[in-house]
């Protein structure tokens, strides 16, 4: 693998601050655009959920709408091993991706959890010109731990109307 | 031997000409001869519960409302203003007494009837108000709340139309205790970069399924279903499924179940707490319909396909799939869940998540099916070289020996495919 050796997650220490939460934001994203998956699954904490609600119902939640992805700590732990594999066609060889992540706000912070919300721009790319652009708000909950932040839930809203020309969600997005 | 497909019963071989996968001129004409004629599914009455709902979609490349009046009846509109053509109603869902055109100011009631001209006295004795409101496909029909459209005035009544493919929709009616499906809230769109008819093909192919959902099936194993194949009587999945010829173009997979079934066949996905509650899912079953009809319902997984453009697959869960070309190489894929009205809300989630297990753009499965089916419209580009796509597994054997993994069900598709563009007999 490319890029530098993971740093240490940040200590969030008493009072976190927006800094911290980019810097970590700013890290996921890293390690999800240079397919650091392993890097990636340690920042998750063991009941983290993965969510994207479909486009036309991003107020719903899973056990009563249908969402594109709803994955709790076990599935989100299988979704990777599925997307590791050779056998993951839509992800071989692996899309190249790259997040820029900004208008990130702490919007509350409840006992040790922070609520952060963000706006992201995923570029996806595959050969032959295929190019496909996500864009969407982050929303997700982070734990402070002694050891540092973790992700407790983590959805993903797009902001497009459909997912039309994007496809598939194939990666962690 | 035709243009498209040439098939030798003797020698046991079918193949189909590639040039229907990416020629324009085929396209146009598939828009005459299949949208322009065929029954095609707009829309499930459940989506539209009282009177004024309303949601807007394209059907056969229509832009349509499809509304329930106010008096409760289920309605078609053509979403073009009779004035100059814009589109009347924009939103994609919501409740209404009238449908507003931005441009001029006409509107209809959700009859609709015409119900306002601004400054209509400029018009003569000649303009008749009542044969201006919005216009209906020419035939508007449903079974048991699936409504469809047809452009062809002259077609066949819808149940004649779907003839056996009645049967395939009533054992997926009757997880219901009620027999009330309804769709649930938030629908999936996406593209597939390929031509229309490899997703008809790819809906019930399961020939595929060991090596394109190849993780998918790591992931049902890790999970604690056996997922070994068979390997007797030629079988290369775990359970033995066969495929049915429905007539009219319409045919369905019919698998014993080995996957899992919200309703109502137990893995370890759905977790221990569930075991009580779809046991008792599965005694209302047996009280209902009987032992065998239950197991029909409860054991078997059905992926159905009515002709041209409607899946329907019984499976991990309900869903419903529909699609439409844009242009030769790709289609916009529409897709909603299914469940009983009255479920449970436990089991209405269970439902849901099974759901996600499989289906959909983040799917453990469907993202490769995708995949398989662009990498097929890639590969087409050298179809002068070569021609001809290979279609005989299970050529010569009787309907009833088909197998899931042979071909018969694809090319009973093509075969009627053929029929309807005016080529085969």
């Amino acid at each position: 693998m490319t890029g530098e050796a993971i740093k240490p997650v940040l200590a969030a220490g008493p009072a976190v601050t927006r800094e911290a939460v980019e810097d970590f934001l700013y890290l996921e994203a890293q390690l999800l655009d240079e397919w650091r998956l392993d890097e990636w699954e340690a920042l998750l904490d063991d009941d983290a959920t993965y969510l994207v609600p479909s486009n036309d119902c991003l107020d719903g939640e899973p056990s009563g709408s249908l969402f594109l992805i709803s994955d709790d700590r076990d599935r989100l732990h299988q979704r990777l091993l599925r997307i590791k594999s050779p056998d993951c066609h839509a992800e071989f060889p692996p899309s190249r991706t790259c997040r820029m992540i900004s208008n990130v706000r702490i919007e509350g912070i409840d006992d040790d959890l922070v609520r952060v919300a963000a706006n992201f721009i995923c570029h996806r790319f595959r050969r032959y010109g295929r190019v496909y652009c996500f864009v969407g708000r982050y929303r997700h909950v982070l734990r402070c731990r002694s050891d540092g932040l973790r992700i407790k839930e983590r959805k993903v809203i797009l902001a497009s109307e459909e997912l039309g020309t994007l496809g598939s969600v194939s990666f962690i997005l | 031997m035709g243009r498209y497909i040439e098939e030798d019963p003797q020698a046991r071989t079918f193949r189909l000409n590639r040039e229907v996968l990416v020629s324009e001129e085929v396209l146009g004409s598939e828009i005459t001869r299949i949208f322009g004629r065929c029954w095609i599914y707009t829309g499930h009455g459940s989506e539209i519960p009282n009177p004024g709902d309303f949601v807007t979609r394209r059907v056969a490349g229509r832009p349509v409302i499809f509304c329930r009046d106010r008096d409760g009846q289920v309605r078609c509109h053509l979403n073009t203003c009779r004035h100059r053509g814009a589109i009347v109603c924009r939103e994609r869902k919501g409740s209404t007494r009238q449908f507003f055109c931005p441009y001029h100011g006409w509107s209809y009631d959700t009859t609709g009837a015409l119900a306002g001209v601004p400054g209509d006295d400029a018009y003569g004795e000649g303009f008749d108000r009542s044969s201006h409101g919005l216009k209906a496909p020419p035939r508007f029909d449903q079974y048991r709340d699936f409504w469809f459209l047809c452009l062809e005035r002259e077609a066949p009544k819808l149940e004649e139309y779907l003839g056996a493919a009645m049967d395939y929709i009533d054992l997926v009616i009757e997880q219901s205790p009620s027999a009330s499906m309804e769709v649930i809230a938030g629908t999936q769109e996406y593209d597939v970069a390929a031509n229309w008819k490899l997703m008809v093909e790819n809906s019930v192919d399961d020939y595929h399924l060991p090596s394109t959902h190849a993780t998918w099936l790591k992931y049902m194993a890790n999970s604690g279903v056996d997922v070994r194949p068979r390997t007797d009587e030629g079988l290369v999945l775990p359970a033995k499924g066969r495929t049915v010829d429905l007539g009219n173009g319409h045919f369905t997979t019919d698998n014993i179940n080995y996957r899992g079934r919200p309703v109502a066949r137990w893995i370890p996905i759905y977790g221990e707490d569930a075991k009580q509650e779809m046991e008792g899912i599965r005694r209302e079953l047996v009280t209902r319909l009987g032992p065998e009809r239950a197991a029909r319902v409860a054991d078997t997984n059905r992926n159905l396909v009515v002709f041209p453009n409607l899946v329907i697959n019984d499976g991990s869960s309900v869903t419903i799939r529909t699609f439409y070309p844009d242009g030769v190489d790709r289609m916009h894929v529409t897709a909603w869940a299914l469940g009983p009205k009255e479920e449970s809300e436990s089991a209405r989630a269970r439902r849901l998540d099974s759901f996600l297990t499989f289906y959909g753009p983040g799917g453990f499965a469907t993202p490769d099916d995708v995949e398989a089916l662009e990498l097929v419209q890639q590969g087409l580009a050298n179809w002068p070289d070569d021609p001809w796509s290979e279609m005989s597994r299970g050529m010569g054997k009787g309907p009833e020996d088909q197998l899931n993994s042979d071909e018969h069900h694809l090319r009973t598709f093509w075969r009627h495919w053929n029929r309807l563009m005016g080529e085969g007999s």
